[in-house]
């Protein structure tokens, strides 16, 4: 790795404040062969991050396009060149299989149900411990939060039991009511409302941490102008709280959803996607389709889920995005949002609401000091 | 309004003033809301607790109907079969070491390309920054066939190196620090520029030391992370001496021990009991750490 060994004393401005350096400025050749040091500087703490993500991230995303463009299969891992191009075959392959139909249905189902149910008890909760609750308030959080940072599938194992239709620990509650459960995860009405139950448990700390810190950041003043108007309690919440925290809750919409399109180990610890593939998702069929060895099908179709991330993503911007408000007739970019809602979510330990790999980040930042 | 609400500096709850939250003026804590909350609470906590109690009965407890709640013959054969007869002590040193591992590498590599971003200032910066950025966006599961192939190209199949490589430096590491970085002021740097320290000193005994709260916070997020990833190690772990705590609780729960409940339980615990007990211990450094990383940037 590159070190200046030698003391520089010249380039030391200070790139991040795009303050003027304090010495004196320099003939300007003098000036970028320093910049051209310390850039080589700058790319040799660079290197090993760039050599991995290179490797592992950059080229993937790129070979995923040339895969689902071929028929690769996995027999091919052997012989490369036998692979063959196929065009768009697989996505029509893909778009065509009534399988993906019914997985891309699923998905749908989990997501439409699953995501604005996160959001509302988040939201409910959120309120709820915002209202004058100090004592408890960190105790309530701290639980609330405790499903998050647990492995889907070791709760996944424990609600299989929960949910279990002769002595499962659901029907036995709801025994006392007088009424008998369905067999939960046997039955193709209630499977998919019992992983969605299951999804809200797990996911909902997230956003009550994310939620609970945008109620914080609302003014005082606004509330006490509302009430002063004669506002009762709803109405501020409705009209002066919630707009506020817009932004806010777009985030927690947003990084639910991706969450969401993605599940799979749900149904694959509890249902193994049926009964009759009612709790199939996409990433459950891709994973299949890799096991089966048909690569290029199973890339075409992570595209799909891909597009639809995007899409979702998009559509609650549009919903929920800030309309005109900044004064510039313009929508927030996602970035510009995701900066904006960033002290919201400074609070949140951890990003990504779902287990797997450090998701998206809770701290995007598109400020790039020039 | 909202644009104005969120332009200004907003306060972690810890160190929110008391110009914000509206909690703070009006403290008339309606006890229905106790109520409610707590409802909220026993739902939200009870299938740990039943987990827990679960996990030490026996198997023809765990079969009888009615359910029972507390353990009527209180055993620990289920944990002593999963360390005996099953090789759950691999798993747990498999899940361990690869967690371990990704965690120090995000720890070194993030913290680099996050000192270049956030205190030097070379060419690609902004483009190089970006691109890192975008990569947050992609779902794994688009990259998760290429990954494999390329994997089983480098004969990493069924490795340590197959399991840590991919997960060894993650762009949200480098947001994390870098943002932490930008908060520490370039005089100080300057200062040990003047002195003649190079840049890989300044890196490791300037800056580093600094940095405690947010290494803290990307090594319990990133060892979390690591410690319940499923997807990937199950696609690479091929045989069972490579098998992570998730991958072998998963396939034991719908495999030839799906009908042994106890047992399942148990593994449950195995894998979650050590996170719970990591995040009720570190979760006040853990806020703090993030809280202390935004109100610097």
């Amino acid at each position: 790795m590159a070190t200046v060994a030698r003391p520089v004393r010249v380039g030391t401005g200070s790139p991040a404040g795009g303050e003027a350096p304090a010495s004196s400025p320099a003939p300007p050749r003098r000036r970028s062969r320093l910049r051209r040091r310390r850039s080589l500087v700058a790319w040799g703490f660079a290197a090993p991050f760039v050599v991995l993500f290179l490797v592992f991230m950059a080229w993937p995303v790129v070979s995923s396009l040339f895969m689902a463009v071929t028929d690769i299969k996995s027999r091919d891992l052997r012989t490369p060149f036998a692979v063959n191009f196929v065009g768009l075959d697989n996505v029509v392959t893909v778009l065509t299989d009534a399988t993906f139909h019914k997985a891309a249905l699923n998905t749908l189902y989990f997501v439409v149900v699953g995501v604005p149910l996160t959001m509302g008890v988040a939201l409910a909760i959120a309120v709820a411990l915002n209202t004058g609750i100090t004592r408890a308030a960190a105790f309530f959080r701290v639980s609330y939060y405790m499903p998050v940072v647990t492995s889907i599938v070791a709760v996944a194992v424990v609600w299989r039991f929960l949910y279990r239709p002769d002595n499962g620990l659901i029907n036995e509650v709801l025994g006392w009511f007088g009424i008998q459960g369905p067999d939960w995860l046997g039955s193709t009405t209630w499977a998919m409302p019992s992983l969605i139950a299951m999804a809200v448990w797990r996911s909902m700390g997230t956003l009550v941490v994310i939620f609970l810190a945008g109620l914080q950041s609302v003014p005082k003043a606004l509330h006490e102008a509302a009430a002063l108007d004669g506002a009762n309690a709803w109405q501020r919440l409705t009209r002066v709280t919630l707009p506020s925290i817009r932004p806010t809750i777009l985030f927690g919409g947003v990084i639910t959803g991706i969450g969401f399109l993605q599940f799979f180990e749900e149904p694959f610890v509890m249902t193994q996607g049926g009964p009759l593939n009612s709790t199939l998702s996409v990433s459950y069929l891709i994973y299949n389709q890799f096991g089966f060895g048909n690569y290029g099908v199973a890339a075409a179709m992570a595209y799909v889920l891909f597009l639809a991330i995007v899409l979702l993503t998009v559509v609650q911007f549009r919903l929920l995005g800030d309309r005109d408000e900044t004064g510039t007739g313009r929508r927030r970019s996602i970035l510009a949002l995701l900066r904006g809602s960033r002290p919201a979510v400074e609070d949140a330990p951890v990003a990504a609401p779902r287990g797997g790999a450090v998701g998206p980040a809770d701290r995007r930042d598109t400020e790039v000091p020039a | 309004m909202s644009a104005t609400t969120l332009d200004r500096p907003t306060h972690a709850p810890r160190g929110g003033g008391g110009e914000v939250g509206s909690g703070i003026g009006e403290p008339r804590p309606r006890a229905w809301l106790y109520v409610v909350l707590s409802f909220g609470l026993v739902l939200v906590l009870t299938p740990f607790v039943w987990m827990l109690l679960g996990s030490v009965k026996t198997d023809g407890e765990l079969r009888r109907n009615p359910p029972t709640w507390w353990p009527q013959e209180a055993t620990w054969d289920n944990f002593r079969e999963l360390f005996t007869r099953l090789d759950f002590a691999q798993f747990f040193t498999n899940s361990l070491a690869v967690a371990l591992a990704v965690t120090l590498g995000n720890l070194v590599f993030c913290s680099m390309l996050g000192y270049a971003f956030a205190k030097i200032d070379f060419v690609g910066r902004t483009w190089l920054f970006r691109i890192v950025l975008a990569t947050l966006m992609i779902p794994g599961m688009v990259t998760l066939v290429p990954l494999f192939v390329l994997v089983s190209q480098l004969g990493m199949v069924n490795t340590y190196w197959g399991l840590i490589l991919p997960f060894l430096a993650g762009p949200f590491g480098v947001f994390l620090m870098r943002q932490f970085m930008l908060g520490i002021p370039d005089e100080l740097i300057d200062a040990a520029r003047v002195d003649g320290a190079g840049e890989l000193r300044i890196f490791w005994q300037v800056v580093m030391p600094l940095c405690k709260p947010a290494l803290a916070t990307l090594a319990i997020l990133t060892f979390l992370a690591s410690w319940n990833n499923f997807l990937w190690p199950l696609v690479v772990a091929s045989t069972e001496d490579m098998y992570t705590l998730p991958v072998a609780l998963a396939l034991y729960s719908v495999g030839q021990n799906q009908t042994q409940y106890g047992l399942l339980l148990a593994g449950a615990v195995v894998v979650l009991l050590p996170i719970l007990i990591v995040f009720l211990l570190l979760q006040r450094h853990f806020v703090q750490g993030l809280a202390t990383t935004g109100l610097k940037s």
